[in-house]
């Protein structure tokens, strides 16, 4: 018998149709539990969806399983105590959380921060990003069930977390920022130290994109898979790689204030127009790349001079309102300082990226498969800190 | 206060470029246009920032037009400050929180910040033009007792969240928000946490952490300190 192409077609649309009315008479979908402890959540975010067959109708993220109220905290924190907090709110890319909080502070106080200090915040402000996507680029293949890439991520992460040490003292929680420059000065052979960890930086970039983005299955399983068009990913305030994956042009670090000494660096936006999973992975290793080639143009020029500016010890923060935000490794982060000229803050409000990122989820999430939620889960990249604070 | 942040206004408007303050006031103007009365004061940092604020009958029509009018589409953040002075005060040379209810003193005066406003709590959200760079901080004030507001869903869908923050920590009620549910506390949680008068427990049994690093070091004067302010 000749089974034309027609005939399969029409098979097909017959089977779809069937499953339709069966979808209309059972009307209860199962509902299952993601979280709140689950390897793909980083930490504990919950996600209830409801499902009919393999299809997600409906998804609701529930956070807060580890909110800290950091809000509520600053209150009674002196200025210079609380860059210990917020240190641990995107604790892959710590000393990248601290920066706006400190130029908010110095915005209110009319300090600036000497030239070196100011080129030495954005070498580390851009090695926390490195690290922070670094990890984030090996984790997106377990994800897909690519085991290999996440044990290069961790091993050349390390180089990167070594030079944050040798500068700060901490690996994950620098607390090095302070009101008017920064606590010290670069340790001697620290910059050739890191030229060698963004070589093998780079290298991990091309491996990455050997391993991962010529990979059939991860092309498969990516491309097309969780779009986001850029006017919904602008109404919900998604920001870093997430927004520039969704062909948005705005990157704070160029678009932004003069807090740090991007400006001065040869270096490109990296956008794509498609807005899925695949995109925003791509754009993420493009990132990093970049990310390499602004922290060698940083070493090469770092300015001669003292690395603080004068402030008194007392920190008092005369009364105003000040709004910071930079270019985090996981997206906009921004933080709305008021003072009343006291000691301690009246109120931070802290914009974190992944929490607007994430509230995206039950939007994006309606319609895909199950498979389908945990990469678009991994491709948003958020951290739990970041969500909860 | 206010005084403190015209001066600076001043001060730096000399010597920044004039152009990027005229693209800031021609914004003002726009929006003066668009909502006349309702737009109460504005404040205006030379070649930093914006703040507006408006009455809040009509903050969903602001949205809208800064969404539509403005192109401000890209939605930052949302959220409340409360003004009242803390009832527990905060001087750096007490151990721990003072008792509000034994507390003889007489409460310090409301002060609002920039832009002004006339309320215990004053809503603000912030919402950028990816296209201009440029940024608009908004703010209204909500009613002292029960402070309600209609919903920025319309205008903005990340509202949402960031609406039901609001609802948990100042119990602020977002009239029409399709799920005013709790979002970090767990459900039948009391109170409002992010209010001024909610007590933080820890400061009740252990001595303020600020406490252990003010205290002052040899050769550390007055005059280090108003030499510093330069």
């Amino acid at each position: 018998m000749n089974v034309t192409e027609q005939d399969q077609l029409s098979y097909i649309a017959a089977q779809a149709a069937d499953s339709r009315i069966n979808v209309e008479i059972e009307t209860e979908g199962m509902t299952l539990n993601i979280g709140p402890q689950h390897p793909a959540t980083h930490g504990t975010l919950r996600i209830v969806v409801k499902l009919d067959g393999e299809q997600v109708i409906a998804a609701e993220p529930i956070a807060g399983y580890m909110h800290r109220g950091y809000e509520k905290l600053t209150e009674v924190r002196t200025y210079p105590q609380v860059t210990t907090l917020i240190n641990r709110i995107d604790w892959l890319g710590s000393f990248a959380n601290e920066v706006p909080f400190i130029l908010a502070a110095e915005q209110l106080m009319e300090v600036e921060a000497p030239p070196r200090a100011r080129w030495i915040r954005t070498i580390l402000f851009e090695l926390s990003r490195i690290s922070n996507l670094t990890l984030f680029l090996g984790d997106m293949g377990i994800q897909l069930g690519a085991m290999t890439p996440v044990f290069y991520a961790f091993r050349d992460r390390e180089h990167v977390l070594n030079q944050i040490e040798s500068v700060t003292g901490g690996r994950f929680h620098p607390n090095f920022d302070r009101i008017g420059g920064i606590k010290d000065d670069l340790p001697a052979g620290w910059i050739d130290g890191t030229r060698s960890a963004m070589t093998r930086i780079a290298e991990f970039c091309d491996q990455m994109e050997a391993l991962l983005l010529n990979n059939e299955i991860f092309e498969s399983r990516t491309r097309g898979i969780g779009v986001i068009p850029a006017d919904i990913a602008l109404s919900y305030g998604m920001s870093g790689a997430n927004l520039r994956a969704s062909g948005v042009d705005w990157d704070l670090r160029r678009d932004g204030g003069d807090g740090l000494a991007y400006k001065e660096l040869d270096w490109k936006v990296w956008t794509h127009p498609d807005g899925d999973s695949f995109a925003r992975f791509w754009v993420r290793l493009q990132e990093v790349r970049e990310g390499v080639k602004i922290v060698e143009q940083l070493l090469d020029g770092i300015p001669s001079g003292p690395v603080m500016a004068k402030v008194p010890r007392i920190i008092k923060v005369p009364p105003g309102e000040a709004w910071v935000e930079t270019e985090n490794p996981l997206g906009a982060m921004g933080y709305y300082v008021v003072s009343k000229g006291e000691l301690v803050p009246f109120r931070v409000k802290i914009r974190s990226a992944s929490f607007n990122n994430v509230s995206i989820a039950s939007w994006v999430l309606r319609g895909v498969y199950v498979p389908d939620i945990i990469t678009i889960l991994a491709s948003l990249y958020f951290i739990l800190g970041d969500i909860d604070r | 206060m206010s005084s403190t942040a015209e001066a600076t206004e001043e001060t730096s408007g000399d010597q920044e470029e004039v152009a990027t303050d005229e693209r800031r006031e021609a914004l003002v103007e726009r929006i003066r246009t668009e909502l006349g009365d309702a737009l109460i004061d504005h404040h205006i940092l030379a070649d930093t920032d914006l703040w507006i604020r408006v009455d809040r009958e009509r903050w969903v029509d602001t949205g809208l037009f800064l969404r539509d009018g403005l192109g401000c589409a890209y939605f930052n953040f949302l959220s409340v400050i409360d003004w009242m002075p803390s009832p527990f005060g905060r001087e750096m040379e007490a151990e721990v929180d003072a008792d509000p209810e034994a507390d003889t003193k007489e409460p310090e005066a409301m002060q609002q910040g920039v832009a002004g406003g006339d309320s215990r709590f004053q809503l603000f959200a912030r919402v950028n033009n990816v296209i201009d760079h440029m940024g608009i901080t908004i703010k209204t004030d909500l009613d002292d007792d029960t402070p309600s507001i209609d919903t920025w869903i319309p205008a903005y869908d990340g509202a949402n969240w960031h609406e039901r923050e609001a609802f948990e920590m100042y119990g602020v009620d977002f009239i029409g928000h399709p799920n005013l549910i709790n979002l970090y506390l767990p459900t039948g949680f009391e109170g409002n946490p992010l209010r001024k008068d909610f007590p933080l427990l820890a400061r009740r049994m252990k001595p303020w952490p600020g406490i252990v690093d003010v205290e002052q070091m040899p050769g550390d004067d007055e005059e280090d300190e108003t030499e510093a302010s330069t």
